[in-house]
């Protein structure tokens, strides 16, 4: 007996599933080279200039979160998708659905947030939509929001242009949103001091791109970790990736309750967190000037490209094996974001 | 991280492997373990690419999922097409496909599947749904044994009578009796599981050890501690010795966890149960003893499960007894990956297909 195809959770995981998903449904039918790309966002060249557009959903449970809300996380989601392009996010466009008994006080908190988190990122809410749906057609509230923002001409970035022994740098430490929200969903026995570390990049990316005209690529490690954007990275460039686990930062608080929870730190989402390919030369420069950044303080060169294993993410551990760090598969943690 | 970190020292990790190194020389060794969590361990860390190529690690059935047969999962499934029936159980058992469906495509269905962290969890649940049925499909070994009889010792002191046991416990030593007489495994020595002898202790091993002159040693799982656990077993090899030694000193007791063992002899009952890859084996299974068969699932609910089907051509059952690993099934990587699993043994994050899959070595 052959069960029916359908939807489960994981396809929304960011992992494996969900670029089969793209690939196997959305790519088969809305086929076109700008889409095939699959970078954060699209790369748009209109009269003359050359624009970023992406979109995105919030579904994140429970709505309010340390460090973080849905409203926030709804800006910065978007913002950090255009910037990871390189653009200068600029307006931004957003959808609520809301179910039916929503607390209006709820609302204007979330409302509020990302008025805030807009003036933070310098982008303007130029467009909205509302929709309520009936008790249980939704929990609570979701958002979508899209975003453009503009590129400098002279700039393209590109997983295609990743070169062997390009280093990997990370803006910091792993695994802070996936468990901030854990812990607040209030089914753990316990208080965790973990806040998410939701923030809008663009001002650190605009910073690093101002010292450097050799960064390659970057991808901001959302759902599915370090260990999907890397895994992309290395896709879609046709080169492997070497990985010290050492020089990836960690919190304290963070690594105990992955530890204590069985979870994959590298598969855990973040939301403020951006991972750069940059040419060897500039890469010491690079990693220094995101130091001198609020949102870039611990961030390391972790890693480097390498020619072989061809698109694979190889780990070197902290007693010195080496393993895969495979693209995730399964929920870890469903509706963090 | 305090108590961590020390275990993860690359220095001092590099002065054991050379030593390791030194002591086996060119003396092929095949070494087992039978712990999950040491498969998973072992790979995380890469230590098979720091070991010479003379030292084999073995994955032998440690992964309580991977050795539970399909006819729990089917009965586990037949419990969820009842309407008055909340199924609760740990979050790996969700995706592991019996004869025709997984409790995760269940779940999608009839929604009434609930992942749990902890029995007492459960046992909540059912508190809160005094309306419905609540089981808990306990699949493990002597580490999770206890909390489970703690949870049936709980609700029968509160009297939350709607909460059932689907018990598919097993125990570890026995099935390490029968991978020892599989001439064809030459098995040098045992890594013991950490967890499972912080229960247990010392004594159950010594049958192996003094009996069939294997080496025994209980490692934590943390990659020095396996390494040091290995060259603990190589020390012994070495020398011509087979004991129990114990290596995860800061766990584990020779007389192991009394209080545990006794929860354990109030509420469960010693059988001989079936195990995917090893078929039945004496008194390795732990079923509800009649002290609490109100509790036991099996006895109380009359719901027929569908007919069972082990076979899907894969070779998990060779991969448990360690005959083979996951490399020489034409299944592996082609037809059964993580996110279609077709064997136990790649569907449990503590697998040996699963971990060879995601971890490999580069």
């Amino acid at each position: 007996m052959k069960e029916t195809k359908r939807i489960l959770l994981t396809h929304g995981s960011g992992g494996k599933l969900s670029g089969e998903l793209v690939r196997e449904v959305f790519l088969a039918e809305f086929d076109n080279d700008i889409l095939a790309e699959l970078t954060d966002a699209a790369i748009l060249k209109l009269a003359g200039t050359s624009l970023a557009f992406t979109t995105d959903s919030y579904v994140v449970n429970p709505l309010f979160f340390p460090g973080g809300d849905i409203g926030k996380l709804s800006i910065c989601g978007t913002v950090n998708d255009l910037a990871v392009m390189g653009a200068k996010p600029l307006f931004i466009s957003c959808a609520l659905i809301m179910e039916e008994g929503l607390d209006y006080s709820i609302l204007r908190r979330v409302v509020k947030s990302m008025q805030k988190a807009a003036e933070a990122a310098g982008v303007t809410i130029v467009a909205g939509d509302t929709r309520v749906v009936e008790k249980g057609g939704a929990d609570g509230l979701f958002i979508t929001t899209a975003g453009i923002g503009l590129v400098d001409k002279e700039l393209s970035l590109s997983a295609k242009k990743v070169k062997t022994g390009d280093k990997v740098i990370l803006s910091g430490t792993i695994g802070d949103h996936s468990l901030a929200v854990l812990g607040e969903r209030g089914n753990l026995d316990f208080r965790t001091e973990i806040e998410s570390d939701c923030a809008p990049l663009h001002d650190l990316i605009a910073r690093v791109l101002k010292v450097s005209r050799k960064i390659r690529f970057m991808r901001d490690p959302t759902r599915g970790g370090l260990a999907a954007a890397l895994n992309e990275i290395a896709r879609e460039s046709g080169l492997g990736i070497l990985i010290e686990e050492r020089s990836v930062p960690i919190k304290e608080a963070v690594k105990s309750l992955a530890e204590l929870l069985g979870f994959d730190l590298f598969s855990l989402a973040n939301e403020g967190k951006v991972v750069l390919i940059v040419a060897p030369e500039e890469a010491e420069r690079v990693s220094n000037e995101m130091r001198g950044h609020e949102l870039g303080k611990e961030s390391h060169i972790i890693g480097e490209i390498v020619a072989e294993p061809k698109g694979k993410v190889g780990l070197r551990t902290l007693v010195g094996g080496t393993r895969i760090v495979d693209m995730p598969v399964g929920e870890q943690l469903p509706r963090i974001c | 991280m305090k108590y961590l970190d020390e275990f993860r020292n690359g220095e001092l990790a590099h002065r054991l492997v050379t030593k390791i190194h030194q002591l086996a020389g060119d003396r092929e060794i095949t070494l087992m373990e039978v712990c999950g969590t040491h498969t998973m361990s072992i790979f995380r860390y890469g230590l098979p690419t720091l070991l010479p190529p003379n030292i084999r690690l073995l994955s032998g059935p440690g992964c309580p999922v991977c050795v539970t047969p399909n006819g729990y999962l089917d009965q586990a499934v037949a419990y969820v097409r009842e309407k008055n029936i909340i199924l609760t159980t740990f979050g790996d058992m969700i995706r592991v496909p019996g004869s025709s469906s997984s409790l995760e495509r269940k779940r999608v269905r009839e929604g009434n599947v609930q992942v749990v962290y902890s029995t007492l969890q459960a046992l909540k649940i059912a508190g809160d749904n005094p309306h419905k049925r609540v089981v808990f499909f306990g699949v493990g070994f002597e580490t999770t044994s206890p909390t489970v009889a703690a949870s049936l010792v709980k609700a029968k002191r509160e009297k939350i009578n709607n909460y059932l046991v689907l018990s598919a416990h097993k125990l570890i030593p026995p099935a390490m009796e029968v991978l020892v007489s599989e001439p064809e495994l030459n098995i040098d020595g045992f890594i013991c599981p950490g967890h499972v002898s912080t229960i247990i202790g010392a004594e159950p091993y010594k049958a192996i050890a003094e009996g069939r002159h294997i080496p025994c040693v209980i490692a934590g799982f943390e990659p020095l501690d396996i390494l040091q656990a290995i060259y603990m077993l190589i020390s012994q090899i070495e020398k011509g010795r087979a004991e129990v030694g114990i290596q995860y000193r800061r766990a584990v007791r020779g007389e192991g966890n009394p209080r545990a063992l006794s929860l354990l002899e109030e509420v469960f009952e010693v059988e001989d149960t079936y195990w995917r890859g090893l078929g039945v084996i004496p008194a390795s299974g732990l079923k509800i003893g009649d002290k609490y068969g109100q509790f036991d699932a099996e006895k109380v609910l009359d719901i027929e499960a569908e007919e069972t089907k082990e076979d899907r051509g894969c070779i998990c059952g060779d991969i448990l007894r360690g005959m083979k690993t996951p490399g020489d099934c034409p299944l592996f990587k082609t037809i059964c990956r993580p996110e279609n699993p077709l064997g136990a043994c790649m569907v449990s994050s503590e697998g040996t297909c699963a971990a060879y899959y995601k971890y490999g070595e580069v």
